[in-house]
């Protein structure tokens, strides 16, 4: 089985300065600061109990009053998982650092989520559209996109 | 006095035998030499995350036929098993076996495919393909008995499958299991050691194991680089827990162990037919759920190891009756990650057989 680690046991692991980046804790993740999620995903990367090397998957869900990212992680070695999670407040312009520098596995998602989303996410060698073609209009999983029905 | 060269965007594709669907690869080369690629999709774009918000959980089973059409029953299990974690539902026990079967069979399907059509980039023109297409049709032809469909299945609901086993399945089915190791025996006398085969796909686009965990690489494409990680070992779904079976792993992650690591699964995925349909017990298939019915709120993630590797179906329910936000975990597009690590320095004829070996398809690229 792939446990989850509980928010606690990684809250545990990190040094003050990043312990106020996290903004709540829950069973199997926790929600963090969005400016600060490089350091935390290196620091739950490299950690040496952690060791959560593996970037699962990206999913970016509108929820009317705030845009959320959830990051999953696998540590393939103690086959454990782990999600951050981001909320981006500000939806006329999100944007966010982006993990590429660390996995180069998030390259194709955060352009997904750029595409569908309309999240930015800067140090991005690549940040253009990638399922609908440039000059399309609006972001079709914003809960507010209307397809014309 | 050198010549003066430049280089020259080459494009490949969309529509390309090579390219498995419509993708397109934008290469800059020099002269033969691949130095940049980018891979453009997009092209079966159609929205089908955003259609699983508008439909009830039930009627989103059909669509996931069309991510990966040739692993539609795969896609279907991933599917219905995140939606009964989310809302609690039990399966019967013959239920399970079932789809275990299914999935292997899927899995066999997709494999043989995967392998015939990477023979026909390295240039052995549809001869060994029609060879694995022989096998392959005889499986869709199961398939066909207990779905009445050849491609798109939509075979699985929540709590079990739509129709009990036709009485003449597992006698075929047998059969089956009984022919294949002899006919993979054949396909390894004529390719394994094939000097053309190991001269064009030995130490070819290899991908290092450290470089296949960065880029988020799952499936055979992980396995080959040497990583022993398989879903249905690490973290166990529906009951692959009672099977015996190996993962089998590359050593150097090569297109070659690519190729080694789909036919030791296709044996794997044979031993685990044998174990199911050993053990398929008597009962009902389906616990009965409404349908229209409301999960809970919350969300859930939930994996299996598809035919291309890891699929994951990432449900948010708000308590309706249609998934709040539904996001598929697709690992043709992830395997695509490292492709232009893989693909530059290569010659344009390398680049469609690494391309090839890492058995994309577009369908669950472009969703």
């Amino acid at each position: 089985m792939t446990v989850a680690i509980t928010g606690e046991e990684v809250v545990g692991t990190l040094d003050k300065k990043l312990k106020g980046a996290v903004k709540s804790v829950e069973s199997e993740g926790i929600l963090i600061q969005a400016e600060k999620i490089l350091d935390i995903a290196l620091c739950v990367k490299n950690n040496k109990n952690l060791k959560l090397d593996y970037l699962v998957s990206i999913t970016g869900t509108d929820y009317i009053d705030y845009l959320e990212v959830a990051y999953l992680f696998y540590s393939l070695d103690n086959n454990k998982r782990f999600t951050l999670k981001v909320r981006l407040e500000n939806k006329s312009n999100p944007a966010m650092p982006s993990l590429t520098g660390i996995w180069i596995g998030a390259e194709l998602q955060e352009r997904e989520i750029y595409d569908l989303f309309g999240i930015t996410f800067s140090g991005h060698p690549n940040m253009k559209r990638i399922f609908l073609w440039e000059g399309f209009r609006g972001h079709p999983l914003r809960k507010d996109f209307s397809n014309g029905n | 006095m050198a010549i003066k060269t430049e280089p020259i965007l080459l494009n490949l594709g969309p529509i390309h035998p090579s390219t498995h669907g419509v993708f397109r690869m934008r290469a800059l080369v020099d002269g033969e030499v691949i130095t940049d690629i980018e891979p453009v999709f997009g092209y079966l774009h159609r929205g089908i995350e955003k259609l699983a918000e508008q439909k009830s959980y039930r009627q989103f089973i059909p669509l996931t036929d069309r991510l990966d059409y040739v692993a539609s029953m795969n896609n279907n299990l991933a599917y219905v098993t995140a939606v009964e974690k989310l809302a609690g539902i039990e399966v019967p026990e013959r239920a399970e076996y079932i789809r275990v079967i299914m999935s292997e069979i899927q899995r066999i399907i997709s494999h043989l495919l995967g392998i015939g059509s990477f023979f026909n980039d390295m240039g052995t023109f549809f001869t060994p393909f029609f060879y694995m297409f022989i096998q392959k049709e005889k499986l869709t032809d199961l398939l066909e008995m207990v779905s009445g469909q050849r491609l798109l299945f939509n075979y699985m609901r929540f709590g079990g499958v739509s129709h009990d086993l036709p009485d003449e399945f597992l006698p075929a089915l047998n059969t089956f299991l009984k022919e294949m190791p002899a006919e993979i025996d054949k396909y390894e006398r004529l390719l394994k050691e094939n000097e053309i085969v190991l001269a064009r796909s030995k130490k070819v686009g290899i991908l290092s194991p450290d470089m296949a965990i960065n880029s988020s690489a799952s499936g055979p494409v992980l396995r080959a680089s040497g990583i022993e990680w398989d879903i249905r070992k690490a973290d166990p779904y529906s009951i692959y827990d009672r099977f015996d079976f190996d993962i089998p792993t590359g050593t150097v992650g090569d297109c070659y162990d690519r190729y080694r690591v789909r036919v030791e699964e296709l044996r794997q995925s044979i031993r685990i037919l044998e174990q199911a349909v050993a053990g398929i017990p008597k009962g009902k298939v389906l616990n009965p759920v409404p349908l229209r019915f409301r999960p809970p709120e919350g969300e859930v993630y939930s994996h299996i190891e598809s035919n291309k590797g890891e699929l994951g179906f990432h449900v948010i329910s708000d308590g309706s009756d249609k998934p709040y936000r539904l996001h598929i975990r697709a690992p043709s597009l992830l395997n695509l990650t490292a492709l232009r690590k893989m693909l530059t320095g290569w010659k344009i004829a390398d680049a469609i057989i690494i391309f090839g070996s890492i058995d994309i398809c577009v369908g669950e690229v472009d969703r």
